[in-house]
């Protein structure tokens, strides 16, 4: 937070210079492209009149350029930061023009993932905003020999009342850009009984243009002479090509010619996987002269990996003592004591993103330059990588963000930009790398394998008196270091190490398990795995206790208090504890009122319905979820109505947020109904939506109630929260309606058919 | 020489017959509204109407479309926004917004053969369309708004 602020400050003191080298930067590197695109580029901000902020600038008729840093993949993140800025700079929505930047430090942090860009650059915005409006409300002062104090805002224009005097924010900037940016102490943010659009929100930036195809997505981005490629890569991670033949790739109409691509080093990070181009005239014509690709491969290592005995595997490591991650009492003393004892093994596949737009990237590799479109969720990394495998300076890769046809945590990882990178220099033309969906299912970086070994003892009210929990999983750590097995404190943090239960006797551990795949972030990480068994477990003991769902979760959560992380190692999301503390009232808050908003143990369920309720926090967002279900006698499940209350702090746009939890519902129901990666002699089963379907109309919630908290907290995340109290929420249902506890997901393999 | 209509103007193709429709449209024609998903006819991204059938354009040879009138989103209505279009946005459907294109095509022929899906009619017909952003509830609203609006 504060390094970003760093930067912003060191560019409002030099804003001239910089808006200078971006005009060179835009001679430099756009002229070649005559394509008439609709692509981003340099920015406007830059150039404006007064531009006292990277994210901002306003022209002398009116126009206030926004500049977007973040990526858009449908959490309006586009829209909503500068919505913050217009409402501090007092804009007028109508002349706000909004423009994506390239990856560029000098915008901070530009991964666009954790659920965090309000909550990183909420502040960062507002003050962008106040920085504008307060050199405009001092230029208007200066001109009408007035106290600044006596002048105010109104819409897009400077007003001294007493003397009924006006000015257009257009015929102020020019001098307003001559006084001295104000440092952040000096500005007087607005009251919240003055915001505009904070609270209020609006719709996407880019709406029509979503509805009408004019928008612009990786897939779509185009440049003149450019061909098209699509990649072989090696089937088992890590494996090599030993030869191939490519006469008859050659002989497909359309075909140029075939580019091999190098392994990757040790660990695979965001390299290229490696493998045979295929280069033609057009998509189509890659992906047939691919089919005809004749390639031996050498497997390497991960070709003894097979995911059934794998999850064998992780099932025996969680059945022994692991490390402890955080400790409470004496757990073992408490079992030994006996009573009643239950154990359960909890199991969550490994999980692929299939975001609806495969991944795709076109670059343009010249004069030792490489300019790159991608939809890609961190544009940083892409320079990265694209100046590692291109041994040029990160300066001299330009990348351009496109929109993203969805993303979900798939697209922070640019190897599928660097391999049009590399490609593009390899053929001295532009490139663009289009993957088939069955590349994209195939090559993920997916979510982690989990399998979670719980045991509790019940006292006389049927509360645990000790609560063990082992989670065995492959870590995100292992893409950047192949001897990494033990979950790190980022994703122990994710719904583990922090089980709020109020027990005098609580361990948790974490035991070791090796990557045989790339492991990646997916909407919500080790949330989802956690969540489901934590909660799914509750949700079991209840019922063994003889007690409502509801009232056994609340008494788990116990009294309202602060938790104690002492110890313990807890990064609470990146966030201070003193800003974001661990708040049980809250998570308590969410429950009670979905438990109200649902009618729960109120309205009537008939004979193969049920109900179910989890509640989590996970991106500092608090959570709780009531989802009904109906199962047929077929076995068939339906959702017919989901009820979810979330307490994400200050909300700035309340409608997107309503479509993330909506939409995190559907995801939750692909994970829980279907969501399963295999892989056997270390390649993955799956290809397409036939072997790894997704939620449809039909299987989705009919109906989502999103309810938002009203707080006064600062602002957490909304894009993945919703994901695992649904997860859980969903099997705890169907356990209500059949009987049958789900334990492994998906639950396709419950046998209700 | 394959000769078709695409959006009312009239094309010839002398490329490869097995080309998928949605390649002609996007890399040939630059009309790149039609969006690539799946590629085997199982996820909507791409549909078309051909001869006012919605139509999966991945899986749709260049054979199969000569002499077929062609309509794309990009011709879905030439005086600006269709109904479904207006409703869509009056609804705010979108999140990152890819599927929506052929959501939007496949409603569209939906209302053109019935003009007041039922729920069950509207689950049938648009089952076929995935939306991993998971805004189904809001395409059913959406299409009510526009069988409303065009009714």
């Amino acid at each position: 937070m504060s390094a970003i602020e760093n930067v912003s400050r060191r560019r409002f003191l030099t804003g001239g210079i910089i808006a200078a080298g971006a005009l060179v930067l835009g001679v430099r590197y756009y002229s070649g492209i005559s394509s008439g695109d609709k692509l981003p580029h340099d920015t406007n901000a830059d150039h404006a009149t007064l531009h006292p902020s990277v994210y901002l600038g306003i022209d002398p008729d009116g126009t206030v350029w926004i500049v977007a840093s973040r990526s858009e993949m449908g959490t309006t993140s586009r829209t909503t930061l500068p919505l913050v800025v217009a409402d501090e700079l007092d804009a007028d929505w109508k002349q706000v023009k909004i423009e994506q930047a390239l990856g560029d430090s000098r915008y901070g942090d530009q991964n666009t993932d954790g659920s965090h860009s309000i909550r990183s650059f909420y502040d960062t915005m507002r003050v962008a905003g106040g920085t504008a409006r307060f050199m405009l409300i001092q230029a208007a002062a200066q001109q009408w020999g007035v106290p600044a104090t006596e002048c105010e805002t109104d819409l897009h224009v400077v007003v001294h009342r007493s003397t009924n005097r006006r000015a257009g924010y257009g015929e102020l900037a020019s001098a307003a850009a001559k006084l001295p940016v104000p440092s952040k102490e000096e500005l007087k943010l607005k009251p919240k009984s003055a915001w505009r659009y904070i609270g209020k929100g609006e719709v996407s930036y880019d709406l029509e243009a979503l509805v009408t195809g004019k928008a612009v997505y990786g897939m779509d981005a185009r440049v003149d002479g450019m061909v098209y490629a699509s990649v072989e890569h090696p089937p088992v991670l890590g494996g090599k090509v030993k030869s191939y033949d490519d006469k008859e790739a050659l002989k497909v109409a359309g075909v140029r010619q075939t580019v091999p691509i190098d392994p990757f080093q040790q660990a695979p990070a965001f390299q290229p996987l490696g493998g045979i181009a295929v280069i033609a005239d057009n998509t189509w014509a890659a992906f047939q002269g691919r089919k005809k690709l004749n390639i031996a491969w050498d497997n390497g290592p991960n070709e003894s990996y097979d995911s059934d005995s794998y999850k064998n595997e992780l099932r025996a490591t969680s059945h022994n003592p692991c490390r402890v991650v955080r400790n409470i009492g004496d757990a073992d003393a408490a079992f030994a004591k006996g009573g009643k004892v239950y154990e359960a093994d909890y199991y969550v596949p490994l999980l692929a993103h299939a975001s609806m737009e495969p991944m795709v990237a076109l670059a343009q590799f010249q004069d030792g330059k490489a300019t790159l479109w991608a939809p890609t969720q961190n544009p940083q990394a892409v320079q990265d990588i694209v100046s590692k495998e291109l041994g040029i300076l990160k300066e001299d890769v330009i990348c351009h963000v496109t929109l993203l046809g969805g993303g979900f945590g798939r697209k922070s990882k640019p190897d599928y930009v660097a391999e049009a990178a590399v490609l593009s220099k390899r053929v001295g033309r532009p490139v663009k790398v289009v993957w088939t969906r069955e590349d994209d299912i195939k090559f993920d970086y997916y979510n982690a394998v989990a399998s979670m070994y719980m045991k509790a003892a019940l006292g006389a009210n049927g509360k645990p008196t000790a609560w063990l929990q082992r989670s065995v999983f492959p870590p995100i750590p292992s893409i950047f270091d192949v001897n990494a097995v033990y979950g790190d404190p980022s994703h122990l943090q994710q719904g583990w190490t922090d089980v709020p239960y109020d027990l005098p006797n609580l361990r948790i551990e974490n035991g070791p398990a090796k990557a045989h795949v790339r492991i990646g972030w997916l909407r919500s990480v080790a949330n989802i795995y956690h969540a489901f068994a934590v909660q799914c477990f509750t949700d079991e003991l209840a019922h063994a206790a003889g007690r409502d769902p509801l009232d056994y979760l609340l008494d788990l959560i116990g009294k309202p208090r602060t938790i104690d992380f002492k110890g313990v190692e807890y990064p609470n999301y990146g966030a201070s504890m003193d800003a974001y503390p661990w708040e049980t009232s809250r998570l308590r808050h969410v429950t009670e009122m979905v438990a109200e908003k649902s009618g729960w143990g109120k309205r009537k369920h008939g004979k193969g319905t049920g109900v179910g309720i989890a509640a989590h926090r996970s991106f500092l967002s608090y959570v709780a979820t009531v989802v009904e279900v109906e199962v047929n006698d077929q076995g068939e499940v339906r959702i017919p109505r989901v009820d979810t209350v979330l307490d994400a702090g200050l909300v700035v746009n309340p409608e997107a947020t309503r479509a993330q939890f909506e939409g995190a519902a559907v995801f939750g129901a692909s994970v829980a109904r279907s969501g399963e990666i295999t892989a056997t002699k270390g390649a993955i089963n799956q290809s397409n939506f036939q072997d790894y379907p997704v939620a449809r109309m039909s299987e989705a919630p009919y109906q989502t109630n999103v309810h938002i908290v009203d707080s006064d907290a600062p602002p957490a995340g909304v894009g993945e929260p919703g994901v695992p109290p649904f997860v859980a929420a969903f099997c705890n249902a169907i356990s209500a309606a059949t009987g049958k506890r789900v334990r492994d997901l998906p639950i396709s393999k419950l046998g209700l058919s | 020489m394959i000769q078709l209509k695409v959006n009312g103007v009239e094309q010839s193709f002398g490329g490869e017959p097995e080309m998928p429709l949605l390649w002609y449209l996007r890399d040939v024609l630059g009309l790149t509204g039609s969006k690539f998903g799946c590629g085997v006819g199982l996820c909507g991204a791409c549909t078309v109407h051909v001869n006012g059938q919605a139509t999966r354009s991945c899986v749709t040879t260049m054979r199969d479309a000569a002499g077929k009138e062609i309509r794309t989103i990009e011709g879905l209505d030439k005086d600006g926004l269709h109904p479904v279009q207006k409703a869509w946005m009056q609804i705010n459907v979108p999140q990152c917004g890819y599927c929506q294109v052929g959501q939007i095509m496949q409603a569209t022929a939906l209302l053109n053969s019935k003009k007041k899906p039922t729920d069950h009619e509207i689950d049938e017909v648009m089952s076929g369309n995935i939306c991993r952003c998971g805004t189904y509830q809001r395409i059913r609203a959406a299409i009510k708004a526009a069988a409303g609006e065009m009714a």
